[in-house]
């Protein structure tokens, strides 16, 4: 059983040499936290010099491995400051006090000794709480300090500003629910007690005009002026927003991207779009798709659309060429290399099907599984990522119809294939149908490329997709 | 409505140490025995946390069983490249977990089991723990010559290691968590825990790598659950409870509240390796292109897993300086990830001459460059 007694003070480093107990080993280790401040007995910017306490096992020394916080920041009573470890033990070091941390005692990676001083913080007793009231710091429900706080009648944990702002207002803090840690009370918990009370939405600032609400409790009535004064609306009250900006650098892939994209952007594009009627490709896969399956792949329209696509840049090979920088020459491209836009946690990543005019539809398909898992496990490779000749971008499966997509160098096309939806069409008979329509957005680079030249591989590209069995005349 | 929150949750695990026959507890010497259903080193590491911050544990001491799948688990202050393989175990589906309690790195298995010990600060003890599990096996198994020794380690037979211990301590709260070889894969474990990472210079806790057995090498009767249920009753004894273990599910949000939102922290790349200490990479290497030998020197200064500083050094022409440049300002400021690394100088070489000979050497340094994370 520990006996404190708390004498008034002019200086906290006296404290701890004031007590007078009957210790056993264990309470000793935690005498720092047992101890009652008065928070006015402090004069206003008094600097304290938080001592590292005892962490247990008769380990007197510890290494410093990160801070929280550093210098010139304000804290409040627990929060965390530093850890250190000891001999495979790591220790969250938390604030005794509020106040504005003046000193760091040890920097990273040094030796910081049990007892002796870890920081000095500046208290900061500006806020004028209330002589009576004590703030104890114990943790909650301990066994030891249950009698003490029956003593004081608080058995709640609360920083200063928060007591003021219930005392402000009338609240008993034991009324109040905390939702903090160790039950803490926060500012949070005081205003939505109030709004209960009130039915309004409160300014966070306690230093506004609060009307105090009619106590739930009939306590002694404190300060309602006005009686009968029915609790007004503040409706001209601003909402008080403390959300704040957030800048960081542009790294890494970012960077690139800025990069790029802006290359990206000074190609002259003219875009073009289309409608494909994709009713028989989207039976045609339905029948495939168990056969797939069981040779181990996933069967999606993607092959289809690519291995159309190679088809028609057979035909149409400046699709497939690349202009140097100083535009003199065009490079056609041998092998069509399709890139398939793929959206991953870090954002657009293109990794491309090599050589698609020598592969079959279900080569195609394998090809892309392998890229898709290895694309969200993040490990696609440099060869996966680069040499792409042509891309596709299917940003249908997240939604869309028509797009504008952007040439990705040192391509001179790409095209955007919006989601398939089920619309009515009319057919040679002049009937409604039931039609699977998907939008396609071609760009490609003027300077090369005309508008005839595009649509001409777009009718192409659209005929073999419709009627898909017209893709076996022309496979190689 | 505004419900408190923590006491609700103390309030529901601990009505779990109700049993019917045993009633209420009384104070002291309260131990509850918990049990993950789950083997994802995440969700495990993040029921620590949970117990950690909202267990009141006062009158109730607690004991948390869980295994992992295949993970390797780093010390809170440690470097992971300097501590295991991380390419090998990217390719073998390994994970990479990061504690929050100190000490050195670790290889979970499924024949590997975990014990948690949370108790107030106060009362944290790690010896008394570690005795009780060499109490549990010696019951066991009484011909296993199994002891503590005075760096928290129990070793078999004198000399291999079968166990590690870390511990974590909060304001009110501490933990010690030991892990237990029962049936590990060796191999693997000494394959991820070799770092092939050359001229790293850091102040991290550095691993002490010590040789390892699994009791059931030298018992092949013995199997983690007679192991988990050893430990149980042990400490039941102890505690003066029923050998009961409680399940968990550690992706439960009515018994955990906010249980997944501390499983996706832990799982982050901040997490992970973000609190990586400041550390230096200066190495050289060669490339063979074609039919020479290129020398390639590089110096980088990573801080919270980002590279701050970086050089390569290069002969002169072997590719364009102003490629070179290129490279290194994207790389400045980008994690060092391979990932992230692939992705950016892909994306760059974009905007790079169309030459074929540019390009492979190109891609060529860009591996090499990713071969260092």
């Amino acid at each position: 059983v520990c006996i404190h007694r708390v004498r008034s003070c002019s200086s906290i480093r006296f404290l701890k040499s004031k007590y007078v107990c009957v210790f056993d080993k264990s309470a000793l280790k935690f005498s720092h936290r047992q101890r009652l401040f008065r928070t006015s007995a402090v004069s206003c910017g008094q600097i304290v010099q938080f001592k590292l306490s005892d962490i247990g096992e008769g380990i007197t020394e510890v290494t410093v491995k990160e801070w929280y916080i550093k210098e010139g920041d304000s804290v409040s009573q627990f929060d965390s400051i530093c850890e250190v470890q000891s001999d495979k033990a790591s220790v969250t070091i938390t604030s005794r006090y509020d106040g504005i941390i003046r000193k760091l005692h040890y920097n990273l990676d040094e030796i910081a000794y049990v007892g002796k001083p870890l920081v000095d913080i500046e208290i900061d007793a500006s806020k004028g709480v209330a002589p009576e009231e004590d703030v104890v710091e114990t943790p909650p429900m301990s066994h030891e300090e249950h009698t003490h706080q029956e003593i004081k009648g608080h058995k709640t944990l609360a920083t200063p500003a928060v007591r003021r702002l219930a005392m402000e207002n009338n609240i008993k803090l034991s009324e109040v629910v905390g939702t903090g840690k160790d039950n803490r009370i926060l500012k949070e918990d005081i205003l939505n007690y109030l709004a209960k009370q009130t039915g309004a939405i409160l300014p966070p600032s306690p230093k506004a005009e609060i009307i105090p609400p009619l106590p739930k409790s009939e306590a002694a009535p404190a300060a309602p002026k006005d009686k009968t004064r029915k609790i007004p609306v503040p409706v001209s009250r601003p909402i008080v927003f403390s959300g704040k900006d957030k800048t960081e650098p542009v790294t890494g892939f970012h960077k690139a991207m800025v990069k790029t994209m802006s290359a990206a952007l000074k190609i002259p594009h003219f875009g073009y779009c289309d409608e494909i009627d994709l009713t028989q490709l989207v039976q045609l896969r339905e029948d495939l798709k168990s056969l797939a399956q069981i040779r181990g792949v996933k069967l999606s329209f993607m092959p289809f659309f690519i291995k159309a696509a190679s088809l028609g840049l057979l035909q149409y090979p400046i699709l497939n060429a690349s202009l140097d920088e100083s535009c003199q020459n065009i490079t056609y491209k041998a092998s069509h290399n399709i890139g398939v836009a793929m959206d991953t946690e870090q954002g657009l990543i293109v990794p491309n099907v090599k050589n698609v005019q020598v592969s079959s539809v279900f080569e195609i398909a394998s090809e892309l599984n392998r890229l898709q898992s290895l694309g969200s496990a993040g490990q696609l490779g440099t060869s996966d990522l680069t040499g792409g000749t042509f891309t596709l971008s299917n940003i249908g499966t997240i939604g869309g119809t028509y797009a504008k997509p952007v040439i990705l160098p040192p391509e001179v096309a790409i095209g955007a294939l919006g989601k398939i939806q089920v619309l009515p069409r009319f057919n040679g008979k002049g009937e409604v149908f039931k039609a699977q329509i998907m939008y396609v957005s071609w760009s490609a680079d003027h300077r090369i490329i005309d508008g005839a030249t595009m649509a001409r591989f777009s009718n192409l590209w659209k005929s073999y997709l419709e009627n898909p069995a017209s893709m076996l005349l022309d496979l190689k | 409505m505004v419900l408190q929150s923590s006491v609700k949750n103390c309030l529901q695990l601990s009505c779990l140490l109700r049993t019917p026959k045993a009633g209420f507890r009384s104070t002291a010497s309260g131990g509850l025995i918990i049990q993950s259903i789950s083997n994802d080193v995440y969700q495990n590491l993040a029921v620590e946390d949970w117990i950690h911050d909202h267990m009141n544990l006062e009158n109730q001491q607690v004991l948390f069983l869980w295994r992992n799948s295949p993970a390797v688990v780093i010390g809170r202050h440690q470097n992971p490249w300097q501590e295991c393989n991380l390419r090998l175990m990217r390719q073998k589906n390994i994970k990479l977990a990061r504690r929050r309690s100190g000490g050195g790195t670790v290889y979970h298995d499924l024949g590997n089991i975990n014990l948690t010990f949370f108790t107030t600060r106060r009362k944290y003890e790690r010896m008394e723990n570690l005795k009780l599990v060499v109490k549990a096996l010696k019951a066991l198994r009484p011909q296993l010559d199994v002891h503590v020794t005075d760096r928290y380690d129990i070793l078999l037979d004198r000399q291999y290691k079968i166990s590690g211990t870390a511990a974590k301590l909060g304001r009110t709260a501490a933990y010690h968590h030991c892990t237990l070889l029962c049936n590990a894969d060796k191999l693997v474990l000494s394959s991820v825990l070799k770092s092939p990472y050359k001229g790293l210079k850091s102040n991290a806790t550095p691993s002490v790598p010590a040789s390892v057995k699994n009791l059931f090498e030298e018992d092949p009767s013995l199997t983690c659950e007679m192991l988990l249920d050893a430990i149980a009753e042990e400490y039941a004894t102890r505690h003066q409870t029923d050998p009961h273990i409680t399940l968990i599910n550690p992706t439960d949000e009515t018994v955990l509240p906010g249980i997944n939102n501390k499983t996706k922290e832990l799982q982050t790349w901040e997490w992970v390796y973000g609190k990586t200490p400041k550390f230096s990479v200066s190495t050289c290497f060669n490339m063979v292109y074609k039919d020479s030998v290129v020398d390639v020197k590089v110096d980088m200064d990573v801080k919270h897993g980002r590279i701050e500083v970086c050089n390569i050094d290069l002969p002169e022409q072997w590719l364009p300086p102003a490629l070179c440049s290129e490279l290194v300002k994207s790389l400045t400021g980008s994690k060092l990830c391979p990932n992230e690394t692939t992705t950016l100088a892909t994306t760059l070489l974009r905007v790079c001459p169309q030459d074929n000979e540019l390009r492979s050497r190109w891609n060529l340094l860009c591996e090499s460059m990713i071969r260092l994370m």
